[in-house]
C-alpha cells in the first residue's frame, strides 16, 4: 500500500488519478479549498476501494499553512510515498493584461504556491532518501504565446524548477515527475471549443499514474503534443511574433 | 460554460444542434436553470431517439461520485451521472449486483431511472425504478427535494420513467441483490415458430432471466422462430469481473452492408449455430452486455443512423397481433439486425413507465423514409392492440399515438405543473409528443 498526498484534489485530473489509486487500494490524503466537494470525493474514493481517505480543507495560496498541512498528512497516513501537486487555475489572459493584481494572483496560484510546496516536500523526501513528487505543469509552459502567456509563464517556472529539483534529488533516491498535459476536457476548460487535440481527464490520469510508477522525468500527454511542441519551439522569434497562437 | 455542437441519440437519428452545458456541481446546475430556456439533462446519450436532445442540454458527466455503499444491507447511494458500468466494477467484486439491468452498461444511474429501464428479469423483478429507495431531484425552481415511494410519491412516480422532464435527478439510493459468483448459468432453447416461442416463455416463467432473439425475416410457418436464452446466477466461480476494452467501430460503415441478404444470412447462421437445450456458464458481461464489447456498434447502420422500435402488446390477442406486425415487417422487406422478444410481468405505478403485462419486441431499422413510415404503420397496429411504444427508443411517434397509448399523460402533466417543471425541462421528444 502506498501513501499518497494529493494537492488540488478536486481538480478533474487529480480526481481521476485518485480513482485509479483507490482501485489499487492505496491510502490517500486529499487537500483542496472546497470542503463540500472534498467530502463528496472522499466518500467516492472510499467506495472505490481506497484503504483510507483523509482530507484537509485549505486554499493552497495560504502559504503559511503548508507546513501544518504536510505535518497532518504525515501523521494521518504515517508518512508520504507519493505527492501529486495538481492545483491551479486557468488564468483569463485578457483580464490579466489589464490588471497587475490579477496577474500576480495567477502567478501566485500557478507558480509560487507550487514552488513553496515543492520546496517543503523535497526536503522531507530528501531526508527520507525516498519518495516520488509529481507536479502538473503544462504544454503552455514551453513557449509563451499571446493567447495565454500569464498561465504559460507560471507553468514555465514550474517546469524549470522541477527540472533543477530532479537533478538535486536524484542522488537522494527521490524522483521528480513533471507532467505536461495538452488540452484536457475538464470544468476548468468548459468554455473552450473542443477539437481533435482534446483529451479526457481519465486518460491523462492513466498516463500520470503510469509515469509515477515508472518514475519518468517529463511526460507530455497526449503524446502528439510532443511533436506539436517541437514545431512550436523551433519557429524563429521573427516569425513567431507575427503569428496568432 | 458551454459548447455548441450537434448531438443525437444512440440511433443517430435525429441529429440536432444544441448548447451543451456541463455543470460541474449542483450549484452550477441550479445556475443553469435560472436562464429562461428549458433544458434536458443528458447522461451517456444511450436513449436511441430524441429524448435527450434539445436546444439546451445539461450533461451529468461531473455528477459521477459514489456516495455510500452499504455492503451489509446491500444498498448503494450514488450521483446520477455515474454509469452502471462503473457501479458494476465496484459492486460485483463485493458480491452484489444490480436488481435490474438494461442490455448495456453504458447508461447512467439517472438515465436508468428516467427511462425506468427493464431487463431480462422483468417478469419477476419489474423495472429499475421499483428498486429505487429514494432520490434527490432538482426542481425547476432550483429547490432540491428528496422523494421516495412514501415521500412526495406523486413526484417519485412521475420521475421514474418520466424521461427527465420533472426535474434533474441528482442522486439515488438503490437496492442491490447478492450474488456469489460473476458467472451466469445459461440455457438455450430453440423454437420453430412464434407460437412455440411464446410457449417456451410460458414454460420457463420461473427462470430468473429470459430473453429471445427472433428471426424477423422468416415468413410462413417458421415466422417468429427463435432462440430463447435463460439465465440464473451461478453458485460456482469467483466474483471477478472482466470488462474487456471494447473493439471499436471506427467509422460509419456504408449502410448497404446491412441489407436483407446479409441479415438473412446472419439470422440463419445464428439459428443454426444455437444448440437446443444446451447449458453452459458464461460471464455476466457476455450474458447481459454482449454489444458493449463492440464500441460504437451503432455506426454499423451508416451515417443516416437507425431507429430502434420497441413495443409491447398485452397478452389478450397478443399472439395474433404480433403476427400481424411481423407480417408487416416481412412485407416491407426491411430486415432488423436485432430482434429481441421478451415476456413482461405486470405494469407498475410509474406514470409513463413503458412495460405492461404482455410480450415486447425490439427491432432495429435503418433510418430511411420507408422504414419511418413502416414504424408509423406499426404504431397504428400497436395502438389498436392496446399496446405501446418505448419512449426511450422512440424518435418518430405521433402525439396522438402517445396520448392514447400512455393514458396517464395528463396526470403526469399535472405533477410536472405542481413541481414547477413546465417551461424548465423539455426535450425534442416531449415537444413532438405534445407535452408542455
Amino acid at each position: 500500500m502506498k501513501k499518497i498526498l494529493i494537492l488540488g484534489a478536486t481538480s478533474a485530473i487529480a480526481e481521476h488519478c485518485a480513482r485509479l489509486w483507490a482501485k489499487q487500494g492505496q491510502a490517500l490524503y486529499l487537500v483542496a479549498r472546497n470542503e463540500d466537494r472534498l467530502e463528496a470525493i472522499a466518500s467516492d474514493l472510499r467506495v472505490r476501494g481506497a484503504s483510507s481517505v483523509d482530507s484537509f480543507t485549505l486554499d493552497l495560496n495560504d502559504f503559511d499553512k503548508h507546513e501544518e498541512m504536510l505535518a497532518r498528512a504525515d501523521r494521518s497516513m504515517g508518512g508520504i510515498d507519493i505527492a501529486l501537486i495538481a492545483h491551479g487555475t486557468l488564468s483569463n489572459q485578457k483580464e490579466c493584461e489589464q490588471s497587475v493584481e490579477l496577474t500576480m494572483q495567477e502567478l501566485r496560484t500557478n507558480a509560487l504556491s507550487t514552488i513553496g510546496l515543492l520546496t517543503l516536500i523535497a526536503n522531507e523526501f530528501e531526508g527520507n532518501q525516498s519518495g516520488t513528487i509529481a507536479v502538473i505543469s503544462s504544454v503552455a509552459g514551453d513557449r509563451g504565446r499571446a493567447s495565454n502567456y500569464v498561465y504559460g509563464s507560471a507553468k514555465a517556472m514550474v517546469t524549470a524548477f522541477a527540472s533543477g529539483l530532479r537533478q538535486r534529488l536524484h542522488k537522494s533516491n527521490v524522483a521528480v515527475v513533471t507532467i505536461k498535459p495538452g488540452f484536457v476536457d475538464t470544468p476548468m476548460t468548459a468554455s473552450f471549443k473542443k477539437g481533435i487535440l482534446w483529451t479526457q481527464p481519465s486518460l491523462v490520469a492513466e498516463v500520470i499514474v503510469n509515469s509515477i510508477n515508472k518514475k519518468k522525468n517529463e511526460k507530455t500527454t497526449p503524446s502528439c503534443w510532443k511533436y506539436i511542441l517541437a514545431v512550436i519551439k523551433i519557429i524563429p522569434n521573427e516569425i513567431f511574433k507575427r503569428i496568432d497562437l | 460554460m458551454s459548447d455548441k455542437g450537434f448531438i443525437g441519440g444512440w440511433g443517430g437519428y435525429p441529429i440536432e444542434e444544441a448548447e451543451q452545458l456541463a455543470p460541474a456541481s449542483v450549484r452550477s446546475f441550479q445556475e443553469s436553470l435560472k436562464n429562461q430556456r428549458p433544458l434536458i439533462a443528458r447522461g451517456l446519450g444511450r436513449s436511441y431517439g430524441d429524448s435527450a436532445n434539445f436546444s439546451v442540454i445539461a450533461q451529468t458527466k461531473y455528477l459521477d461520485h459514489f456516495l455510500e455503499l452499504d455492503t451489509t444491507n446491500g444498498t448503494l447511494k450514488a450521483e446520477a451521472g455515474l454509469s452502471l458500468r462503473e457501479i458494476l466494477r465496484v459492486i460485483i467484486k463485493q458480491g452484489w449486483f444490480l436488481p435490474v439491468t438494461p442490455g448495456t452498461s453504458f447508461v447512467t444511474l439517472g438515465g436508468a431511472i428516467a427511462s425506468d429501464v427493464h431487463g431480462k428479469n422483468h417478469h419477476l423483478s419489474g423495472t429499475f425504478g421499483e428498486h429505487v429507495l429514494s432520490m434527490t431531484v432538482l426542481l425547476g425552481s432550483g429547490e432540491l427535494v428528496i422523494t421516495s415511494p412514501l415521500v412526495l410519491p406523486d413526484l417519485f412516480h412521475a420521475t421514474c420513467g418520466g424521461m427527465g422532464l420533472t426535474g434533474v435527478i441528482l442522486d439515488a439510493t438503490i437496492k442491490l441483490i447478492p450474488i456469489s459468483s460473476s458467472q451466469i448459468s445459461q440455457k438455450t432453447i430453440k423454437s420453430r415458430s412464434l407460437e412455440k416461442s411464446y410457449e417456451a416463455f410460458d414454460e420457463n416463467s420461473e427462470a430468473t432471466y429470459s430473453v429471445a432473439w427472433i428471426d424477423c425475416l422468416k415468413s410462413g410457418s417458421s415466422m417468429g422462430r427463435s432462440v430463447l436464452l435463460l439465465g440464473e446466477h451461478s453458485d460456482s466461480g469467483d466474483l471477478a469481473l472482466s470488462f474487456k476494452k471494447p473493439i471499436t467501430v471506427p467509422i460509419h460503415t456504408p449502410a448497404f452492408l446491412l441489407n436483407k441478404l446479409s441479415i438473412n444470412t446472419l439470422n440463419a447462421s445464428y439459428y443454426a449455430k444455437a444448440i437446443n437445450n444446451r447449458s453452459k456458464d458464461v460471464s455476466l458481461a457476455s450474458f447481459f452486455y454482449p454489444l458493449d464489447a463492440i464500441g460504437g456498434w451503432n455506426k454499423l447502420y451508416g451515417k443516416q443512423g437507425f431507429i430502434q422500435y420497441q413495443f409491447v402488446l398485452p397478452n389478450e390477442g397478443g399472439l395474433s397481433n404480433m403476427r400481424v406486425i411481423l407480417k408487416e415487417i416481412t412485407k416491407s422487406g426491411s430486415g432488423s439486425f436485432l430482434a429481441v422478444l421478451k415476456k413482461f410481468g405486470p405494469a407498475n405505478k410509474n406514470l409513463l413507465s413503458f412495460p405492461i403485462e404482455g410480450y415486447t419486441l425490439a427491432l432495429d431499422f435503418k433510418a430511411t423514409n420507408s422504414n419511418i413510415s413502416l414504424a408509423q404503420r406499426m404504431d397504428e397496429i400497436v395502438k389498436d392492440s392496446g399496446g405501446r411504444v418505448y419512449l426511450t427508443k422512440d424518435s418518430v411517434m405521433k402525439e396522438s399515438t402517445f396520448k392514447s397509448t400512455y393514458p396517464k399523460w395528463q396526470e403526469y402533466e399535472s405533477v410536472r405543473e405542481k413541481y414547477g417543471a413546465i417551461g424548465k425541462f423539455a426535450s425534442s421528444q416531449s415537444k413532438r409528443l405534445g407535452l408542455a
